[in-house]
């Protein structure tokens, strides 16, 4: 075998362990995705991805487990749906009632900022046209033109 | 200047006057959904397996053997998880359930125990301590709890004779909650 060729052996034999990982294999960061959306059900407002605790050891483990029995990602977030409803999913799927929870603070915001515009464009309106008022009456403008008059030399 | 606005209203001045309600009125909707919210308990979770049949399992006894959920169709299984740690609601209801099998063991009824999260140390002491004796077994990766929704001890489901879980129940079984479930589904006949 020449150099060159074992050269590019070399170099392409870790690309192929990468593209093809052995069967039973499974990515751990599918593993911690997975395990991210779902609450510890031991917790308080915890993902099993973030807590210590043995329970949620034991749920990342069962992902782990489903996933080298060749379930999808969904499929193993699907079983947990199953067993403990959609309470363990840290967000609300986006359907039904649920949907307020996702279009309610964009609704808010938005009805928000049409409010601001028009009362803006309100108020400048109304500074527009309101005539300019005197600041001071003309009774007052008169006295202090003749007290400047008696003033000047 | 407040005199002057009060005398000649203009559109704005009304606009803002009848608008001014909305700003308290604005805080009603949400104080009705705080006082909902507060009201109810956070920890009690309606489990979606009410109704459903019961997922299979096989224990591995403390006392040797194995226990499938198989071998005890067309009997009511009363099915418990416990830890040795859970004080003071597993400790309250021990005597219970021990005194529950011993009543209704000849009568078609299984009382199971499913250790979790626990060592075996413990979990012998405290199965020493109440004289435990109906079928106990630890579930070391928390594929059973799991297969059961189980998010807490101790936890009690009520399988009906053609494995559907009938009832499930959070919290120290009492001798009247054990009695009722079991009489009723026992009633339910074969």
């Amino acid at each position: 075998m020449s150099r060159a060729a074992s050269l590019a052996l070399m170099l392409l034999l870790p690309l192929l362990a990468w593209a093809a990982p052995p069967p039973g294999s499974v990515n751990e960061d599918t593993v911690h995705q997975i395990a991210a959306q779902l609450r510890c059900v031991v917790c308080q407002n915890l993902s099993v991805a973030d807590s210590p605790s043995e329970m949620a050891n034991q749920m990342r483990g069962i992902i782990r487990e489903r996933l080298q029995a060749g379930d999808t990602p969904e499929q193993v977030v699907a079983y947990f749906v199953d067993k403990y409803g959609e309470w363990v999913l840290l967000s609300p799927r986006p359907r039904g009632f649920n949907l307020l929870v996702w279009v309610l603070p964009f609704a808010a915001t938005a009805a928000g900022l049409v409010a601001v515009l028009l009362l803006a464009r309100r108020w400048s309106r109304r500074a527009a046209s309101q005539p300019v008022r005197e600041a001071i009456d003309p009774a007052t403008r008169e006295r202090i033109r003749r007290e400047m008059a008696e003033l000047e030399p | 200047m407040d005199s002057l606005v009060a005398a000649t209203p203009t559109p704005e001045s009304r606009l803002w006057r009848r608008g001014k309600w909305a700003i308290p009125l604005s805080v009603v909707p949400l104080l009705i959904l705080l006082a909902y919210g507060f009201r109810t308990d956070p920890r009690a979770i309606p489990s979606p397996l009410v109704g459903r049949p019961a997922a299979p399992f096989s224990l591995v006894l403390f006392d040797g053997g194995r226990l499938s959920l198989d071998e005890l169709k067309g009997k009511v299984v009363v099915l418990n998880f416990w830890a040795s740690w859970c004080y003071p609601a597993c400790y309250e209801e021990a005597p219970v359930l021990e005194g529950g099998w011993r009543a209704y063991k000849d009568k078609g009824v299984v009382v199971v125990g499913v250790d979790i999260q626990d060592t075996e140390e413990a979990a012998r002491k405290f199965m020493k301590q109440f004289s435990i004796s109906f079928p106990n077994g630890p579930d070391p990766g928390g594929k059973i709890s799991v297969d059961y929704g189980v998010y807490g001890v101790p936890e009690t489901f009520f399988i009906d004779r053609t494995g559907r879980i009938r009832k499930k129940h959070v919290g120290a079984v009492t001798e009247t909650l054990f009695t009722g479930e079991v009489e009723r589904l026992l009633k339910e006949g074969s």
